[in-house]
């Protein structure tokens, strides 16, 4: 039987569906956590790159990606985990940004804190601690609004 | 090189098991979540070195292999970050004390010449400058707070003290010169402790024995009897 590869644009929107296990708004392609893909003969290979070194989601991401390939009749995948150039948030898409924004996470700033609360866009934050729900975020509090939020940390 | 990878990888995992005792007992709900992160991110680096350790070893020991089925002289780790969590100031005073060489260390590491060495130094030299970052004004606040937190974080302190020593203490095992490390140590405590109006003690006395595995203290058996009792147990256990 002759088996046809899957283009690597079609096999990259793919991946572009799958959400992060932990914040659904963002695929792991806006994650930037997909590295590359490529055909070696019949098998594909994903790079995949860990946000944070201990992240539990770092596991189930990469099911997702078997799930979603295969259901794309994709039967031979392997999956290779690289860490070095190591996990930055400079690889999160604009598009993942804003829909994080929208979500209610404020999105990483070089600045090292969120320009502005994502429920009430009023200036006036302050960081409540540097640890929050997942590795990734850290908690802020609007003192306009007085909502707390989460806001996706810089690495 | 296996030696230097399994101090490395020793230390975050014995300090990860430490601090994960407090999940669901810190102070604040914050308190909770932060500790619960870092310890998070200690086990993952663990993963890493542990399981480069025993790649470059060469005999089918994988990293959970490494840390659940060693006894107490096979462990490398600091006696530093054995010592029992005690209060909430002594175990934040570890956890500074711990992160200040711990980010030196990882800065060192990430020229490296040995490339997997040097990759896992990058990627955690960012988790732990959160660390670092959030132990340092721990310490402040609490050493420059009330008269009681303030008597505790100097009792921690002193109680410490006789540890650090050894985090500094070179020999040809380690795959950093530790000894160089002091300089930038001694600037960022002086400079932490000045600001949370704590006293540096006196003494140069250093316990020693924790990173080459001569002599742990006691406390190294009782946690690994918790941590590994169960794979220990049900070899074939999973989960």
């Amino acid at each position: 039987m002759v088996t046809t590869r899957a283009s690597l644009d079609d096999v990259w929107a793919w991946l572009a569906d799958v959400p992060d296990p932990e914040i659904p708004v963002i695929s792991i392609v806006d994650l930037g956590i997909v590295r590359d893909v490529a055909w070696q003969g019949d098998t594909l290979q994903v790079t995949v790159t860990p946000t944070y070194s201990g992240c539990p989601a770092t596991a189930v991401i990469s099911m997702e990606i078997e799930a979603a390939l295969r259901a794309k009749g994709i039967d031979q995948i392997a999956l290779k985990t690289l860490i070095a150039p190591p996990w930055t948030t400079d690889w999160l898409s604009d598009a993942g940004r804003a829909k994080l924004e929208a979500y209610g996470i404020a999105p990483p700033r070089a600045a090292g804190g969120p320009a502005r609360c994502p429920r009430c866009q009023a200036p006036e934050v302050e960081l409540i601690s540097q640890f929050g729900s997942t590795p990734c975020k850290a908690q802020w509090r609007c003192t306009s609004c007085l909502e707390p939020f989460d806001y996706f940390k810089c690495i | 090189m296996i030696e230097g990878l399994l101090r490395l990888g020793d230390n975050t995992l014995v300090l990860g098991q430490r601090l994960s005792a407090w999940c669901g007992h810190a102070p604040a709900l914050e308190e909770d979540i932060a500790l619960a992160n870092i310890a998070l991110d200690l086990i993952g680096q663990t993963q890493l070195w542990l399981g480069l350790a025993g790649q470059r070893e060469g005999q089918g020991r994988d990293a959970d292999r490494l840390a659940y089925h060693r006894d107490a002289w096979d462990f490398r780790n600091l006696l530093l970050v054995e010592q029992p969590n005690r209060d909430f100031g002594v175990t934040m005073m570890r956890q500074f004390l711990f992160d200040t060489w711990h980010l030196e260390v990882l800065k060192a590491l990430t020229g490296h010449s040995d490339d997997d060495v040097s990759a896992i130094a990058q990627k955690a030299v960012k988790e732990v400058t959160y660390h670092r970052e959030r132990s340092t004004d721990t310490i402040i606040a609490l050493g420059d707070g009330t008269e009681e937190s303030h008597n505790r974080m100097q009792s921690a302190l002193d109680r410490l003290w006789p540890y650090v020593g050894e985090m500094f203490n070179p020999d040809d095992a380690d795959l950093t010169d530790m000894a160089a490390l002091r300089p930038v140590f001694d600037a960022h405590l002086l400079s932490t402790l000045d600001e949370a109006t704590l006293t540096k003690p006196d003494s140069a006395f250093a316990h020693l024995g924790g990173k080459t595995g001569v002599r742990h203290t006691e406390h190294l058996g009782h946690m690994l009897a918790t941590m590994q009792v169960l794979p220990r147990s049900y070899p074939d256990a999973k989960w």
